[in-house]
């Protein structure tokens, strides 16, 4: 197996915060790594660095071998990465459909000429109705994003991450905010994402469902790696565990 | 034809490629510009230039079309490193620093303007129907990208620039393409403009008429081609048939643009939607 993804002593600093702390660790192919922590240790912002959506002071970041340290997000998206946002942000004035279409159509819009070029959406609404379909907002597609309730879009923003073709998806927090019903169909769909091939790393606070799903645990607390391996191993371990408990943090079962 | 109906209708030939130029810029793509009036002169005074020199109509379109697209590409790096709202302050700076450069050189003729500007030759009624020809064209040319994926995109960025660079967008090279385009066929326009008047002053070109282009734009309706055209004819019309309006243009265009994004921002083109989805449902 290779990595997808290898992130080496990735470190980055806002003012006197030491929001990452050189994180070295790789992801293989076709794993289903839960990347969890206590609020505050850097997880969404590790998610945003793998993204390119913020630039580490130092380290490495490879997406399948390369060293994609200097490409933009863009670049990173059309390398297989695809990531979905934990305040969910779709285009509120286009409808549903054309949220996926666009992301589906990301060939076209490689760049500004060759989208100038090309008008046909027909292939790519096709596509773009069978990915709503597969996270369960079929019947959705002719809404205006912006008057869809919560629920629907966490799956939009799934839905989005899914239409860029990805080999690797970076789902930061996809449950939150879900009631019992919709997290258990939300988890539901990203377990079909996994068994399709696609490796996925998930940050999530509900570790019911993380502990379930997730193969492989990674933790981290104050922006460094306290804990990796199966799950329950893990969660064993002391220290990973005191952390929790010093963090406050609790799993949703028990809340 | 009188030759006031050819000039009225050569201005309204103008005004409609400024304002759909503009919207391309603003409407599509998000970025708000208050200084097209920078572009539309960076092209009149090329072509002046041009004409000047050596008399040929298609070059001097051509330098007025590449001088306005340079000049609003260097703007557009700008794009790419302030957010939007600074971007309309930057843009006023650029329309200020255009006018304020132009005033003090000497070779685009200072103060007094570039005058003695050869004919096209094509006269009155040729150039009429030049201008209104090329307007047509950037019509169509805007309808389609609208169609096209680059419209897509464009609304894309213009909406949410992040989200849009996790789709795959590089939402950089898109800001610039619009800003490129849209500056482009202001320098056209200005081309257009130096044909039709044979004198141009800087003054022409100022940040006022600038705001009057974005008024065109806001009242047509943000991103709708066709609204931004009849806005562009209507406010090109109404000064001319209301005296009052002549008079008061500033306070006319100034409260007419309070009131559209005060009560109707979708402008025109919001409310025509508007009335047929109303007059579908009853």
């Amino acid at each position: 197996m290779s990595a997808v993804l290898a992130l080496d002593d990735v470190a980055i600093r806002f003012g006197g915060v030491q929001a990452v702390g050189g994180v070295t660790r790789s992801v293989e192919a076709g794993d289903f790594v839960g990347l969890i922590g206590p609020n505050g240790a850097g997880k969404t912002t590790l998610i945003r660095i793998i993204a390119g959506l913020l630039r580490p002071d130092r380290g490495r970041i490879m997406l399948g071998g390369v060293d994609v340290i200097n490409e933009p997000t863009a670049t990173r998206i059309r390398r297989g990465l695809a990531l979905t946002h934990q305040i969910t942000r779709p285009f509120r004035e286009m409808t549903v459909l054309d949220n996926v279409v666009l992301g589906v159509g990301f060939g076209y819009t490689s760049s500004p000429l060759r989208a100038l070029l090309h008008t046909d959406r027909r292939r790519e609404s096709d596509r773009a109705m069978e990915i709503l379909a597969s996270v369960g907002l079929a019947g959705t597609e002719r809404k205006l994003a912006g008057a869809l309730p919560l629920g629907q879009l966490k799956r939009l923003e799934l839905a989005r991450a899914l239409a860029v073709d990805p080999k690797l998806v970076l789902l930061d927090e996809p449950l939150a905010g879900l009631n019992h019903a919709e997290a258990s169909r939300q988890v539901e769909t990203i377990s079909e994402v996994h068994r399709r091939g696609i490796t996925v790393v998930l940050v999530e606070h509900n570790l019911e469902e993380v502990m379930r799903i997730c193969r492989r645990l990674i933790v981290l607390n104050n922006g460094v790696v306290i804990g990796d391996g199966e799950p329950r191993e893990v969660m064993a371990d002391p220290v990973v565990h005191d952390a929790y408990v010093g963090g406050g943090m609790v799993s949703h079962a028990d809340a | 034809m009188s030759a006031y109906t050819i000039s009225i209708v050569s201005i309204i030939g103008i005004n409609v490629i400024l304002a759909v130029s503009l919207n391309m810029i603003s409407g599509f793509c998000g970025q708000i510009s208050l200084g097209h009036g920078a572009f539309f002169g960076a092209g009149a005074y090329a072509a002046a230039l041009t004409m000047v020199k050596i008399a040929n109509v298609p070059l001097a379109l051509l330098a007025a079309l590449v001088a306005g697209g340079l000049f609003g590409i260097i703007v557009g790096f700008a794009s790419l490193r302030v957010r939007s709202d600074f971007l309309a302050v930057t843009t006023i700076g650029v329309n200020f620093l255009f006018v304020g450069f132009v005033r003090k050189q000497s070779w685009l003729g200072g103060e007094m303007g570039i005058s003695g500007i050869p004919p096209t030759g094509l006269g009155a009624s040729g150039n009429m129907i030049l201008i209104l020809a090329l307007a047509c064209a950037t019509v169509a040319f805007s309808l389609y990208v609208s169609r096209s994926w680059m419209g897509f995109a464009f609304r894309a960025v213009g909406e949410d620039e992040q989200a849009a660079t996790t789709l795959g967008i590089a939402a950089g090279a898109y800001k610039l393409a619009a800003f490129g385009i849209g500056t482009a066929l202001a320098g056209l326009a200005g081309g257009l403009y130096t044909f039709f008047t044979q004198f141009i002053t800087v003054d022409a070109f100022d940040f006022i008429f600038s705001v009057m282009l974005m008024a065109m734009v806001v009242i047509g309706g943000i991103g709708s081609t066709w609204g931004v055209v009849a806005a562009a004819i209507g406010l090109t019309l109404l000064p001319e048939a209301i005296r009052f309006v002549n008079d008061y243009r500033l306070l006319v265009f100034g409260g007419m643009l309070v009131l559209v994004i005060r009560l109707a921002p979708g402008g025109l083109a919001g409310l025509v939607r508007g009335s047929f989805v109303h007059a579908r449902q009853s």
